[in-house]
């Protein structure tokens, strides 16, 4: 059995709109998600994306019992989480990229202390789990800084933290990398590669940044109108979206279509060429026979966008 | 109870960083408070009594009363910013943490200086306490009141905090009933017409927080002739109020929503 299992999830939720040319207002039910059904294992680094309003946010919220499910049922951990959430918590670390669970007006170092006793972790072994996130994620200085004080970056480091001086066992990360700048990300996403391979922390995070999967994550699910839509490796949904990576060559003269094994040229604009491979593939081979058959300028390689990987799967999905 | 106990001095020490104005906070809510009693005091100084109940009498309602909401404003006044705390996303944070939810709510952003309605209530009922004729069975019936009070203003609040799980705030209309029912309470029923002291009986049985154990202990006979057992019966309409607040609480975040992201 897995850690996580869902099963035929779904929620839908009651609005109350006005019909056109009528005053009374009508009960709606609009599907957030449904016919969800995956298994996570323990271990695991799994990519939850979709575009905004597909369903992450409702999903994640499900997971960790925030929402009851309308129907389905999910096991976490063995146990239903919207009927057992508080003993769930215990064994599970969860940070939203938009809003802190932290203390807003207290400092970093009081809302850590006060974790310490509202999980009950063992005071020798939160001081061990507390000396080694500050360290690696660099919080030292900022333990006497109220929350309110601290940059975006630096807010979303204390949350992680805060999020697993518990030892938890899953960590679910809601957008952890919104807003950050590249460095930031980058670092955040060698932490979380670290912690899943020395402590075994099960992960699932939602993302628009296809780097973050990239660096991250084998394997990715994809919802897409509540729908999931894919379930397997990233090279696998490559593939399957028909996304590919683009080189731009600028050659020192304009010269006719450039043909190269492995990559078909998309687009010609003067001594501008346009060359797409699929997205799986290295662009080293490519960028070799480029070099040794042609006075190339200057070359860029462009990564496939979340956004166009997941519209192109939804135009070839079978049934929408 | 640990938990409550563990964040509520978390925020008092955070409180207490702003000495001045904790201070400041506290002794006009300590002010705002005594003017209440003040003005029955200057009302009975002009009359002798007020639907046949002396000024020590009424100082004995109205302090009963006063601590009831006292407590309950102190320990879970907080849950009437339920509203709020589901608007910023709060709310959801707080579910993901090992302490009952209800629990965080009421203990977030504890303030100690609403105990100065606590300490202007229990000034005003010592000092009616000193005209009362104590006998054991008038103290236990005294301290069961305090008790009781305090959970019907506490299911109060609760109960109708839940209401913001449907609606984004209704506070003014949970203060309707939570203050507007101490205000009412101040008064000895006697003042009013017998429909809605039946009502405050029966309906929304508030008047188990203060008048009926107070006309067992002011050893005084029931003005309406209703039941004497209604004097011994407010830890019944406290486990009442209790069942309902329950029953309100779960039902509510069993139906939360939350908000988009």
């Amino acid at each position: 059995m897995s850690l996580i299992e869902v099963t035929d999830l779904r929620r839908t939720f009651t609005v109350r709109r006005r019909a056109e040319g009528s005053r009374r207002k009508q009960r709606t039910e609009v599907v957030a998600v449904q016919d969800l059904t995956f298994g996570i294992d323990a271990g695991e680094m799994v990519g939850y994306i979709g575009p905004n309003g597909a369903g992450k946010s409702t999903t994640i919220k499900m997971l960790t019992g925030i929402l009851v499910p309308t129907s389905g049922r999910i096991s976490v951990a063995g146990v239903d989480p919207s009927r057992n959430r508080t003993t769930l918590a215990r064994r599970i670390g969860v940070v939203f990229g938009q809003r802190t669970s932290l203390w807003w007006d207290l400092p970093l170092r009081d809302s850590f202390d006060l974790l310490q006793k509202i999980y009950r972790t063992d005071p020798a072994r939160h001081r061990t789990n507390l000396a080694e996130f500050l360290e690696l994620l660099d919080l030292g200085e900022l333990l006497d800084t109220p929350v309110r004080q601290l940059s975006l970056g630096q807010r979303m480091r204390g949350d992680i933290a805060a999020a697993l001086l518990h030892d938890p066992e899953i960590l679910y990360l809601d957008e952890p990398t919104i807003g950050l700048d590249v460095v930031s990300k980058g670092r955040l996403r060698e932490f979380l590669r670290a912690l899943n391979r020395e402590r075994g922390t099960t992960l699932m995070l939602t993302t628009h940044d296809l780097q973050d999967i990239e660096a991250l994550c084998r394997r990715v699910i994809v919802i897409d109108h509540g729908t999931q839509v894919y379930d397997g490796t990233l090279a696998g949904l490559h593939e399957r979206g028909g996304s590919h990576r683009t080189v731009v060559v600028d050659l020192v003269d304009e010269a006719p279509p450039i043909s190269v094994a492995g990559a078909v040229t998309r687009r010609v604009e003067g001594p501008r060429q346009w060359l797409s491979l699929p997205a799986g593939a290295s662009a080293a081979p490519v960028v070799a026979a480029l070099a040794a058959s042609y006075d190339v300028a200057d070359l860029s390689i462009q990564e496939p966008d979340i956004e166009d990987v997941i519209r192109e799967l939804y135009s070839r999905a079978p049934s929408g | 109870m640990v938990d409550y106990g563990r964040i509520a001095s978390l925020w008092v020490r955070a409180s207490m960083a702003y000495p001045a104005s904790f201070w400041m906070m506290a002794v006009g809510s300590f002010l705002m408070t005594g003017l209440d009693f003040v003005a029955i005091w200057v009302l009975l100084r002009n009359v002798d009594d007020l639907g046949g109940f002396s000024l020590t009498e009424i100082g004995f309602l109205y302090g009963a009363t006063g601590l009831g909401i006292a407590f309950a404003d102190l320990f879970v006044g907080r849950v009437d910013r339920l509203g709020q705390m589901i608007r910023t996303g709060r709310l959801d944070t707080m579910m993901t943490k090992p302490v009952p939810l209800l629990v965080q709510v009421c203990a977030d952003e504890f303030a100690l200086r609403r105990f100065a309605r606590v300490l202007q209530s229990s000034i005003v009922f010592v000092w009616a306490s000193t005209y009362v004729d104590w006998s054991l069975p008038r103290a236990l019936v005294a301290a069961e009141m305090v008790v009781s009070g305090s959970l019907i203003f506490f299911s109060l609040f609760v109960a109708l905090a839940c209401v913001q799980f449907w609606t984004a705030d209704s506070s003014e209309v949970a203060n309707a009933f939570t203050y507007g029912g101490n205000q009412v309470t101040q008064f000895p029923m006697s003042v009013f017409p017998s429909e809605i002291v039946k009502a405050l009986t029966f309906v929304l049985p508030i008047a188990f927080v203060n008048w009926y154990p107070s006309l067992y202990i002011l050893g005084r006979d029931d003005p309406f002739g209703l039941p004497r057992a209604l004097q011994f019966a407010s830890p019944v309409a406290a486990a009442l109020f209790l069942g309902v607040a329950a029953l309100a609480w779960r039902t509510g975040v069993r139906h939360y929503r939350s908000t988009g992201s």
